[in-house]
């Protein structure tokens, strides 16, 4: 990916709460969006990677509260630090330039209102110069793009299956074509057949009208088909980022391993996978040292009181000569110690 | 994998003997209330043969609405069929309260949610010992002894140390770990587990599947697995069965149904499911959604959405004809006569 940085992610800590019974949801997190990429943030509950991304669109409620950091957005009229803006700005740049799609759209939209009118409701907040008739014709085009057709207008969210609601929602994010659209977990209540069709549809929409993703799940095998580039998150850090390829078949962190680990395979010998031993620590009662040092099979001495940072490996390069855009929070690559054998394949070699 | 009488087929696994559990021509329609469709009745489950024997995993595959669950409904008698009956060791099944009783402690139904189906004011002690007092009969100290051996039976050890803690104190792993432990304090022949882990994380999944496959071979249980999640079906069961509105189109080894699956459903859930190791863009083999049960269509039920349907299909329901070994199907495609010049994807 060689698009200029739409969004960057610098540090951002959020906690739950403050005094002595809050805890640290997300901690250092730093990523760039580029535009018209898809980036993946993977990890199970309570990984703090809807927090982030509530942070990021400053949607987060309270008890949540940014403690530190910085997220830049460049929009069309210069950079913006979305953590400094004011009410006004933020309800400016939200749905026109960054919008969000909700993981429950069974819970998302309005259920007393018509689908016509909780599409045009956010054209007539951001774009008052159009007139009834404009909105109306927006809001069918929208629907055609998501695969609706015009007489669903006046229906209601019941009248709708679920793929049909995921749709609309998705259609109503579009509405205002922002640069970022934000999805949690956007698919993960329907079904496989359904989620494919949107995913599709959602990646000829995002390469034709140039939007960038940030796509939010636990499902690593789905990600990594859909993904440019995956962050892999663990207890509220950011353990491992690269290219979704690298990832998949040279993964550095063992948390990575371990997950992918996790997804019978749909091809090849059946062979007896184990998963990840033991269960994700509570935010409450974090392990000192490396927060996953407790279900680490691979873990050294020192992981269980010094924090890895997230830092480009200490490798040669990648054999197809691009420079290792890549980094893992891991101690066992930071030199002098051992790499065991599944953490230091390479691109290329047969996994 | 089916054995063929003159007129049925019974999909599972097959193994020599008497399956610890049979339901021949189960059948669930459930009447419409009220609306403007009331007097007609949706098809949930039609016609379902089954046979699952003891010491095998069968898993149940389709998409919501399929009738997976209902069928796991009707296994465990929670819902009465509208036809069809069920054998136990090839006993049929009494209506009797007694009977009921007996059943409840052969036949045992795991849950999708451990969050919801244990419950929150009291122990683990307490989860364990009912089953144990109401359908043993044990009393006193024997009953903490063989609670104590449950949880080891689903690897929470050391026991002592869940015992008395309560479900909110246990992470989703544990709780459904305890709700497979409270299921074999009865003793149970056979395991329903209906979507057992898709509410857990999924780094603690293949934990809870492996414990399945465990209970599998050391206590030689026969176990029904329903799920959406065709890979972890491959991974676990020995037969796939494969629902599609309230139909099983096809069954068959669980690695032989994924490797060279017979029937255009099971391709196009094959082709939708999601895949690291896909080099070639997805292309769904079909498109739509599953069909309104209250209204089924015309013969084959896939038919509005099969890429490969030809005229018979929407006139005729096809008979399951077999596919490749225990691999059968319920498709015309599988009919020499009618696929002939039809190209077969």
């Amino acid at each position: 990916m060689t698009g200029e940085p739409v969004l960057e992610v610098r540090d951002l800590c959020v906690d739950y709460g403050v005094g002595p019974g809050g805890v640290r949801a997300v901690t250092d997190a730093t990523l760039t969006l580029r535009r018209g990429e898809v980036l993946g943030l993977a990890g199970e509950s309570g990984s703090g990677k809807s927090t982030l991304a509530y942070a990021v669109t400053r949607l987060l409620r309270a008890p949540g509260v940014i403690t530190g950091g910085e997220v830049r957005f460049h929009g069309p009229d210069g950079v913006l630090d979305l953590l400094e803006a004011d009410a006004a700005t933020l309800r400016r740049v939200r749905w026109d330039q960054i919008s969000v799609v909700f993981q429950s759209a069974m819970h998302a939209l309005n259920p007393v209102a018509r689908i016509d009118a909780q599409l045009t409701d956010a054209l007539r907040a951001h774009r008052a110069r159009l007139g009834a008739a404009e909105r109306r014709e927006r809001a069918v085009e929208l629907l055609r793009l998501v695969g609706i057709g015009e007489e669903r207008l006046r229906s209601y969210p019941h009248e709708l299956s679920g793929g049909m609601r995921q749709r609309v929602m998705i259609a109503m994010a579009l509405a205002l074509e922002p640069r970022v659209v934000i999805m949690d977990e956007p698919t993960t209540a329907l079904d496989v057949v359904t989620q494919r069709e949107i995913l599709d549809e959602l990646m000829q929409l995002k390469d034709r009208l140039g939007f960038a993703i940030v796509f939010i799940t636990h499902d690593l095998s789905l990600l990594i088909e859909l993904a440019d580039t995956i962050a892999i998150m663990y207890a509220g850090r950011i353990v491992e980022l690269a290219d979704a390829q690298r990832l998949f078949h040279s993964p550095r962190h063992p948390y990575t391993l371990g997950l992918l680990n996790s997804f019978p395979a749909l091809h090849g010998e059946r062979v007896r996978m184990e998963g990840i031993p033991g269960s994700p620590p509570a935010l409450t009662a974090l392990p000192a040292g490396c927060a996953f040092h407790p279900r680490c099979p691979f873990a050294l001495a020192r992981c269980a009181h010094d924090v890895p940072r997230l830092t480009e490996p200490a490798e040669p390069a990648e054999p197809d000569g691009a420079p290792a855009a890549r980094s893992a929070a891991c101690w066992l690559h930071t030199g002098g110690e051992h790499v065991p054998a599944p953490l230091a394949r390479v691109l290329g070699s047969t996994p | 994998m089916t054995s063929t009488d003159t007129t049925r087929v019974v999909h599972g696994p097959k193994r020599p003997g008497t399956p610890a559990l049979e339901a021949r021509g189960l059948t669930k329609h459930f009447p419409v209330h009220g609306g403007l469709r009331r007097g007609r009745v949706v098809r949930a489950v039609e016609d379902v043969s089954l046979a699952l024997p003891e010491g095998t995993v069968t898993a149940v595959v389709g998409e919501s609405g399929s009738g997976k669950s209902t069928l796991s409904r009707l296994l465990t008698r929670l819902t009465a069929p509208t036809s069809g009956e069920l054998l136990l060791d090839g006993e049929p099944v009494g209506g009797s309260a007694r009977a009921r009783r007996a059943y409840a402690g052969q036949v045992h139904l795991v849950l999708q949610d451990p969050f919801s189906s244990l419950n929150a004011v009291h122990s683990i002690r307490y989860h364990l010992r009912r089953p144990l007092k109401l359908h043993q009969g044990l009393r006193g100290s024997e009953l903490d002894a063989r609670a104590a051996q449950l949880l080891e039976r689903v690897s929470l050890t050391p026991a002592e140390r869940y015992l008395d803690k309560f479900p909110h104190e246990l992470s989703g792993g544990q709780r459904q770990r305890v709700a497979i432990a409270r299921g074999l304090a009865v003793r149970p022949r056979v395991l329903l587990a209906d979507e057992p882990v898709s509410m857990l994380d999924v780094s603690i999944r293949l934990g809870v599947l492996n414990l399945l496959d465990e209970l599998r071979e050391r206590e030689r249980l026969a176990i029904l697995y329903v799920t959406h999640d065709i890979a972890s079906a491959r991974y676990l069961a020995d037969t796939v069965v494969v629902m599609y509105a309230g139909q099983i189109v096809e069954s068959g080894p669980a690695v032989q149904v994924t490797d060279s699956p017979a029937h255009p459903y099971t391709r196009l859930l094959l082709s939708a499911a999601p895949d690291p190791r896909r080099r070639e863009p997805v292309v769904l083999r079909g498109r739509g959604a599953p069909p309104s049960l209250i209204d089924p269509p015309s013969g084959c039920r896939f038919h509005p959405r099969c890429p490969l349907a030809m005229p018979v299909c929407a006139e005729t329901a096809p008979p399951v004809r077999p596919a490749a070994g225990d691999q059968v199907a319920a498709c015309w495609l599988l009919d020499p006569e009618r696929a002939a010049g039809t190209a077969s994807a």
